[in-house]
């Protein structure tokens, strides 16, 4: 009895020592890890332990393979995660000034957490936490632009990051001195020189640009308010400059994703003029123009004396004092409840129409050039779009789809719902309304529905270089016996004059 | 042997990510593209689709998405079975609460939509959709939006679903399911488009696939984002102040997908128009 025990043992003994001779290729044996992975097993009893053994014993050796780290110290980079968690953090540490002011007094930037109650029941929003970081950082953006009133506008989403967007409206300085500025850049761009050769005069180019359409001022128009923009709230806001017609034109023409970074440039065909920031402002421009709306009667024209309405038609509108409200019942049943408080842009890409070939001041000789050109018979036409304040069952269809879609947020309980409306041209356009609130959002990525798809448009055909004079004109070469008659033709003129010459010879010497 | 099914199962609907428990979380993080689904809608929801599992004895129900139309959206459901990736079933509903079957997509149902179909969803299932093909011609096609929207559905499946790297392994008998142990990708890992896999059958040449140093059959078995065509019709971003990796696709605007590194919670979403972006390469 003794011997098989004593043999048992011996065997279970060689079998222990078998289980504890090391790998050849790591440093590790059976037993411990055996040891280790029960070990595991009883302080974390795991459900059906015996189905995800092996997991755990891959588990079990990268944990100990990573302990094995050699003895530097760990270099902590920052992960791009943890430097926005900073600059957020900044967001929560803004100073209050409750001695100074009241805070019962209407502020700058917007109770955005109320309308994104009401926009979630629209269907559309950013998620409660995202909400309150945009709303931390509109109120660090009123209060170091010291903007009178700012509004969430929306997001704009991109392939890299998306952009948030802020819209304020100027006060009455500040419109004056860039107006200046954009002044000087016209005058610069028009100075072109033609250089003349002293050699042969190269033939002169009679292309000229067709007139740029100039500018709006800032504040009216298109450039009515003016747009800050960051790609995560807590960033900086950086201001998006005026836009210009030309980009608005070029803008309608194009179908490009935004990237998410302002600086990159928008390659396209047509040309775009500007890089993205521009971009961005001219489709925030389209699309503030096509889809902000609100009540019926909320806004009313601005009514000043003497002034006779014109049918190129108001571009103000304030906020009418009496306005009782609608209930939102009647505001989802039909689209004449809506009306448009921006201005339409035009095709010209401005809102107030200008005929291009009309010169401002400026002694130049360009100026004596466009004052021929009035006299030619095809004078642009002018432009008018529908007037401000127009209701949105006049807005046109497109692609066969009604521009808008309306309804009630709510079926179960029409009581409490608010009227939701949708634009179809511009897929990411929220309106709402309750009755006595409304707010317009944009949330998508900034295009326009193409319907069946978006086609560029076809290049130009060449244009004429040269004026067609006899230089450049193309004959065909003599052919030999044409040439050969012209020889003959020569040589007999040749021998009619030395026999002329002669004959006065002649004649001389009779003399 | 029995009540060791039942615990199985039972383990399954705890692992879960998309389904009925955790939608309000999931579509928190989703909102970062704009669409959230009102307070109504979410607890409708969250009712109807435990009703759905239990009608259809489906192993979990996820909310697949919204489609939206002129007049009313689509929301749409889809249960799955034992097999993930095989045993698929689309619902859909006009208002989250009454749930109805979308048919099975054939390659012909596929043919006749793509010719017949055109513009907007309406909202309206029974809509009929007719193009006549020639005026000599009499032929008409016709199909109806239930069988446009199967369609799209099926479609966005293939092409646009997303799941991350290791969260499915197929086991050796065949049917896909889920990788209990997954625990996530890592923060580097989340940035890289390599690590994110299309949830449908592979269409890559299996050859491909096997030049990455990882390589084990039974987690890349589907294909690899970074590999379609045309390039950068992917958007990366990390959201939510960097915590969740979150990918649009470009190709079906409206369809995001949500990770957060280093927990196993991942998930899809498509609200949006559901059309095709033809526009998608003078995009970008």
């Amino acid at each position: 009895m003794e011997a098989d025990s004593s043999e048992a043992d011996s065997t279970a003994a060689s079998f222990k020592a078998f289980l504890q001779k090391s790998s050849s290729r790591s440093d590790r044996n059976l037993y411990d890890h055996l040891v280790l992975l029960l070990v595991k097993i009883m302080d974390e009893r795991p459900h059906d332990a015996v189905d995800v053994l092996e997991d755990m014993s891959l588990e079990l050796k990268r944990a100990l393979f990573k302990d094995r780290q050699s003895s530097l110290r760990e270099h902590v980079t920052p992960s791009a995660g943890d430097m926005l968690a900073e600059h957020q953090l900044l967001l929560f540490k803004q100073e209050q000034d409750f001695n100074h002011e009241d805070p019962t007094v209407e502020t700058g930037f917007p109770n955005v957490n109320e309308t994104a109650f009401y926009l979630e029941q629209a269907g559309v929003g950013l998620g409660r936490e995202e909400t309150q970081r945009i709303l931390l950082a509109l109120k660090l953006l009123v209060e170091s632009q010291g903007l009178p009133r700012c509004r969430l506008w929306g997001k704009i989403l991109g392939t890299e990051s998306s952009y948030i967007i802020a819209e304020a409206e100027y006060a009455e300085g500040d419109g004056e001195q860039s107006a200046d500025e954009d002044l000087q850049e016209e005058e610069e761009e028009e100075e072109s020189g033609t250089q003349e050769s002293e050699t042969d005069p190269v033939p002169r180019s009679t292309y000229t640009h067709p007139p740029m359409v100039p500018k709006e001022a800032v504040g009216t128009g298109a450039n009515r308010c003016f747009y800050f923009v960051c790609t995560e709230p807590g960033l900086p806001w950086v201001k998006l400059p005026p836009v210009s017609p030309a980009q608005i034109t070029a803008a309608r023409s194009i179908c490009k994703a935004f990237t998410g970074r302002l600086d990159s440039p928008v390659l396209s065909y047509p040309p775009f003029p500007g890089n993205e920031a521009n971009y961005l402002r001219a489709q925030i421009a389209r699309i503030s123009a096509g889809t902000q709306v609100s009540p019926s009667g909320f806004y009313q024209a601005v009514e000043e004396e003497g002034e006779e309405e014109e049918e190129t038609g108001r571009d103000q509108c304030q906020v009418n004092p009496e306005f009782e409200g609608v209930s939102s019942f009647e505001m989802a049943q039909s689209l004449s409840s809506w009306v448009h408080h921006i201005q339409h842009i035009l095709k010209q890409g401005r809102c107030t129409w200008v005929n291009p070939a009309m010169k401002v001041e400026d002694d130049s000789i360009e100026e004596a050039e466009a004052g021929e050109k009035d006299e030619r018979p095809d004078e642009p036409e002018p432009e008018y779009g529908p007037p401000l304040l127009t209701n949105l069952s006049q807005d046109a269809e497109l692609f066969h789809t009604p521009p808008w879609s309306l309804r009630l947020s709510s079926t179960i309980t029409p009581q409490h719902a608010v009227a939701v409306l949708r634009s179809n041209l511009w897929p990411g356009a929220f309106a709402f309304s309750n009755g006595k609130r409304f707010e317009n959002i944009y949330v998508g990525w900034g295009l326009k529905y193409t319907g069946q798809g978006y086609s560029p448009c076809v290049p130009p055909p060449p244009q004429q270089e040269y004026p067609s004079g006899p230089e450049v004109t193309e004959m065909v070469d003599p052919s030999v016996e044409e040439e050969e008659e012209m020889r003959m033709a020569l040589e007999e003129q040749q021998e009619v004059q030395q026999e002329s010459e002669e004959e006065e010879e002649d004649e001389e010497d009779d003399n | 042997m029995f009540y060791k099914l039942i615990k199985l199962f039972e383990d399954l609907k705890n692992t879960l990510k998309m389904d009925s428990n955790s939608l309000p979380h999931f579509l928190d993080v989703v909102a970062s593209s704009g669409s959230v689904l009102n307070l109504e809608e979410r607890t409708a929801l969250q009712t109807s689709l435990v009703i759905l599992k239990k009608n259809y004895k489906f192993q979990r129900v996820l909310f697949w998405g919204k489609i939206l139309g002129l007049q009313q959206d689509y929301f749409v459901a889809q249960g799955r079975g034992e097999d993930e990736m095989r045993d698929r079933k689309s619902l859909y509903s006009l208002n989250c609460l009454d749930w109805l079957l979308l048919p099975s997509v054939t390659d012909a149902m596929v043919e006749e939509v793509s010719k017949a179909a055109q513009g907007r969803f309406t909202g309206d299932p029974s809509f009929v959709y007719e193009l006549q093909v020639s005026k000599q011609e009499e032929r008409v096609f016709k199909v109806t939006e239930e069988k446009r929207l199967a369609v799209t559905v099926h479609q966005i499946d293939e092409e646009a679903s997303v799941v991350p790297r290791g969260a499915f392994i197929r086991s050796p008998s065949g049917p896909v399911q889920i990788n209990r142990s997954f625990s996530g990708l890592s923060e580097s890992e989340a940035k890289r488009l390599e690590n994110f896999m299309h949830f449908r059958e592979s269409k890559d040449l299996p050859r491909e696939k096997q030049q990455k140093a990882e390589w084990t059959p039974a987690i890349d078995f589907l294909d690899v984002l970074s590999e379609d065509i045309p390039k950068g019709s992917w958007s990366l971003q990390l959201e939510c102040a960097s915590r969740v990796c979150v990918l649009r696709s470009l190709l079906w605007l409206g369809l995001t997908f949500y990770h957060v590194p280093m927990t196993p919670q991942h998930g899809y979403v498509y609200i949006g128009l559901g059309m095709k972006n033809l526009d998608l390469p003078f995009m970008l």
